[in-house]
């Protein structure tokens, strides 16, 4: 290879990457703009949360049960050996809250949600529905991309909420029904070791964030999607794939800001 | 299903996931201890606070009646300055004491307050004169060092070992005792 194809891919990489990047912030501000008109016809909201929040509420309930009940039995391996074993409800509390309830919903979230707004707008813009509607001088913006944006985050949270208190009770199950441990010691040292604003309030701000960052990206991917069924296929898998990555990435930076300094 | 469906289905969705959240709050964290009743706030001084930290209990005879609102340092008298918020359903004499200890070996650190007898009760803004400081392993391990250096220094006048290597003075005493 030439250097200066060398140099020129370089180039051309750096300037795709840019424009990805420019891509991407304009839709964001373009999604802003559309969230006020979104808001005035609500029931589209309304029935977003129900195709995100509804129908992903099996699945996150099931999983948060079963994750605190693994997290009380392995917890209880540990803790036992320390003769600390009343810890467990505060172990299980404090890992369900603070990292798993919205890391691990959010990636439950892009699998289960992100992947059918992605394929859904994705169809959409093949079917050249997107198209007709702007024909229509209706503005598929308002009209389809801000409800799901706003079903998303309404609903992220109220998930990552109920797989935080479905893993609590499941780590119950174990650690009172089956172990033995006494309920009093249990729920006491729960109580003492979780804040309400530190650990509760942060968990929440992150699956705050996380919505925010699943839902733009499955939007986007589907929104930016070639119009071919192979497009559309990609587009999907990106959406898990790049939603993931993001979620993990913010999980540090959120965890490193809010955390760091007890 | 027509949108009034739907719209049950939400809210049905919404008020579980706010229960979740309360459930949380209520049974998982410590909400419920927070927000009992109307408080009171009183200072005290330590010369060292130790590990205390901001919303450790405040306990007395071990029952907790309020939390360490807030924690700064005087810079006149080298102090901490400890900001205690106690229950108003809870009142003590004027001469109580506070003290700063562990709870277990690993625990948290929090304060004591040990009532004394004086007839009149701590207002708000009152001032707990009488603090004990918390205790600081390394300064105790180091004190325990230094009794034991200034009796083993005792030793080695008397029994004229000194300057006879590390090992010689362990024996000696185990053989004295």
């Amino acid at each position: 290879m030439k250097p200066v194809e060398f140099v020129a891919g370089i180039g051309s990489r750096t300037i795709e990457l840019l424009r990805s990047l420019g891509r991407h912030a304009a839709f964001f501000a373009d999604l802003m703009r559309h969230v006020p008109a979104a808001l005035q016809r609500f029931y589209l909201v309304t029935a977003q949360v129900h195709a995100i929040g509804n129908l992903s509420f099996l699945i996150i309930g099931a999983s948060g049960l079963v994750v605190g009940l693994v997290l009380a039995l392995q917890g209880y391996y540990t803790l036992s050996r320390y003769g600390a074993a009343e810890q467990l409800g505060l172990v299980v509390a404090l890992s369900l809250l603070r990292e798993l309830g919205p890391v691990v919903t959010a990636l439950l979230f892009a699998g289960r949600a992100g992947t059918s707004l992605t394929a859904e707008i994705g169809l959409m813009k093949a079917g050249e529905q997107l198209a007709a509607m702007e024909l229509m001088a209706v503005d598929p913006r308002s009209r389809v991309l801000a409800p799901r944006f706003l079903g998303g985050v309404i609903a992220m949270p109220l998930l990552a909420a109920i797989f935080s208190a479905a893993g609590v009770i499941g780590g119950w199950i174990v650690g009172v029904l089956l172990i033995g441990i006494d309920p009093g010691a249990f729920w006491s040292e729960m109580q003492g070791g979780v804040d309400v604003f530190q650990d509760l309030g942060n968990g929440i701000i992150k699956s705050f964030v996380f919505g925010v960052a699943v839902t733009f990206v499955a939007l986007y991917q589907g929104y930016e999607s070639t119009a071919t069924p192979e497009g559309v296929s990609q587009a999907t898998t990106r959406t898990v794939v790049v939603a993931s990555l993001w979620v993990l990435a913010l999980d540090f930076v959120l965890t490193a800001l809010m955390f760091s300094t007890p | 299903m027509g949108r009034k469906g739907i719209e049950i289905l939400v809210g049905l969705f919404v008020l579980v996931g706010i229960l979740a959240i309360l459930f949380l709050a209520l049974k998982s964290a410590n909400l419920a201890s927070l927000s009992n009743g109307s408080t009171y706030e009183v200072t005290a001084r330590f010369d060292n606070i130790g590990g205390l930290k901001m919303r450790a209990p405040v306990r007395s005879a071990g029952v907790a009646v309020g939390r360490v609102k807030r924690i700064t340092f005087d810079n006149k008298t080298f102090q901490g300055i400890v900001t205690l918020e106690l229950q108003s359903q809870f009142e003590f004499p004027v001469d109580t004491s506070a003290k700063i200890v562990t709870a277990g070996l690993l625990g948290d650190q929090y304060i004591s307050l040990e009532p004394g007898g004086d007839d009149k009760n701590l207002a708000a803004g009152g001032v707990i004169k009488s603090t004990q400081s918390a205790l600081v392993l390394e300064n105790l391990i180091g004190q325990f060092l230094y009794s034991k250096a200034a009796e083993g220094g005792g030793d080695a006048k008397g029994g004229d070992t000194k300057g006879g290597g590390d090992v010689k003075p362990a024996p000696e005493k185990a053989t004295k005792k």
